[in-house]
């Protein structure tokens, strides 16, 4: 890998996204998505600048966290760089699922995926993510909370103050 | 330089020969294998592919091809490759492009996935007008001619998630890029679909999703490969 925007201001990439389930997990509708989710998941682990996915104690991932609805199940994680996170969600397996999307969650009127820098090595919250979800659906995109249309470098978010350094130092 | 300029460019037949050279190669070219394949000398190849970096059409940059670097690793030799830029030409003026994005957006924000694959769908059928690609061959022919360039890739490689280790035929060009990159799933969803619907009916090839950096989303092999 060369160089990245988030490697050369030691900052790295959050994301957190949301997504409504049409039918629940168990629902034979939804059973081609849960059937693809530790494949994926294990692309994303073994993707180019994957640092972090949020998985719940004792799971394989979190779709059992519910902190933004019953039905809402969410994706957390960090990156060393928006490309990297780009090429995971866009050009790599995770796509052929992505084109399935509508099968499985209903349509978002408002934001549902987030982006933010935040210190390398520091493991962000989920109360953090909903307030940056919050962030970005009130007040649109800003160097502190954006989307991959409306993005914002490293650089720029460090320049404007923007970079999640936490309340508390980082429990590693 | 104006896009109907940049294009003029290649009316000049080495030129020509030498940018369809640089594209088909996929990868950085040096003059003196751009030279020998267009069949012409070294200083001559080097002047046109300079017309061709004026022109936007393709990028310049250098590269130690020896592998040695620091003292005595000689200077870097010129390279060339495909710019990332578009040209386009339309003569009376026409803004596809402008359409293509503002349906998009539309069909994006109204959840339109299924639909808009349902009509890809139907329009690859209709492309292979009740005739089917039967192989890789036959398929490669309407690719190229759709603009897709595909290149066939050998049996090795770890073949994505569900490959089947045979020979698959993989996609250099995106021709739908600008509004891929804007809605990838939305768009490559609908690729997807239309290239099935060109082997709809098919019993030699299938087509299945692929993505990787810099590639077209879709990947076609022969269904004999696989099991369903």
């Amino acid at each position: 890998m060369t160089a990245h925007e988030g490697a050369r201001a030691g900052l790295h990439l959050a994301q957190f996204n949301v997504a409504t389930l049409r039918h629940p997990l168990d629902d034979p509708r939804t059973a081609d998505f849960v059937a693809l989710l530790d494949p994926v998941n294990a692309a994303a682990d073994g993707a180019p600048g994957f640092v972090w996915r949020l998985v719940e104690e004792g799971q394989a991932d979190a779709t059992r966290m519910r902190p933004a609805g019953d039905d809402v199940i969410i994706t957390f994680s960090v990156w060393e760089s928006q490309e990297a996170l780009w090429d995971f969600v866009y050009r790599s397996t995770h796509l052929a699922a992505m084109r399935r999307r509508r099968d499985w969650f209903e349509r978002h009127a408002e934001a549902h995926v987030v982006l933010w820098w935040i210190p390398a090595g520091r493991v962000p919250t989920v109360e953090e993510a909903m307030e940056r979800l919050r962030l970005v659906r009130e007040e649109g995109p800003s160097p502190r909370a954006f989307t991959f249309a409306a993005a914002y470098t490293a650089e720029e978010a460090a320049a404007a103050g923007a970079v999640a350094e936490g309340a508390e130092p980082a429990a590693l | 330089m104006e896009d109907i300029e940049a294009v003029a460019l290649l009316q000049d037949p080495v030129r020509r020969r030498l940018y369809e050279f640089v594209v088909g190669r996929g990868r950085e070219v040096g003059r003196n294998e751009a030279a020998e394949a267009a069949g012409v000398g070294r200083t001559l190849a080097a002047f046109h592919l300079d017309k061709l970096v004026d022109g936007g059409l393709l990028e310049a940059g250098s590269r130690r091809l020896s592998g040695r670097s620091g003292p005595g690793a000689g200077r870097p030799a010129k390279v060339y490759r495909r710019s990332a830029g578009e040209r386009a030409v339309s003569l009376p003026a026409r803004d596809y492009r402008t359409v293509a994005g503002l349906l998009a957006e539309a069909a994006e924000r109204a959840g339109l996935d299924g639909e808009v694959q349902e009509a890809a769908r139907r329009e690859g059928a209709a492309l292979a007008a009740g005739e089917p690609c039967g192989d890789l061959d036959a398929l490669a022919k309407v690719l190229v001619a759709r603009g897709y360039e595909p290149v066939l890739e050998s049996a090795e490689g770890d073949g994505g998630v569900e490959g089947g280790g045979g020979p698959v035929l993989r996609m250099r060009n995106c021709p739908f890029h600008a509004v891929a990159e804007r809605f990838p799933p939305l768009v490559c969803g609908m690729n997807l679909a239309l290239l099935e619907g060109l082997v709809e009916g098919s019993e030699g090839v299938r087509v299945r999703m692929d993505a990787r950096p810099g590639w077209c989303c879709v990947v076609a092999e022969p269904s004999k490969n696989n099991q369903d």
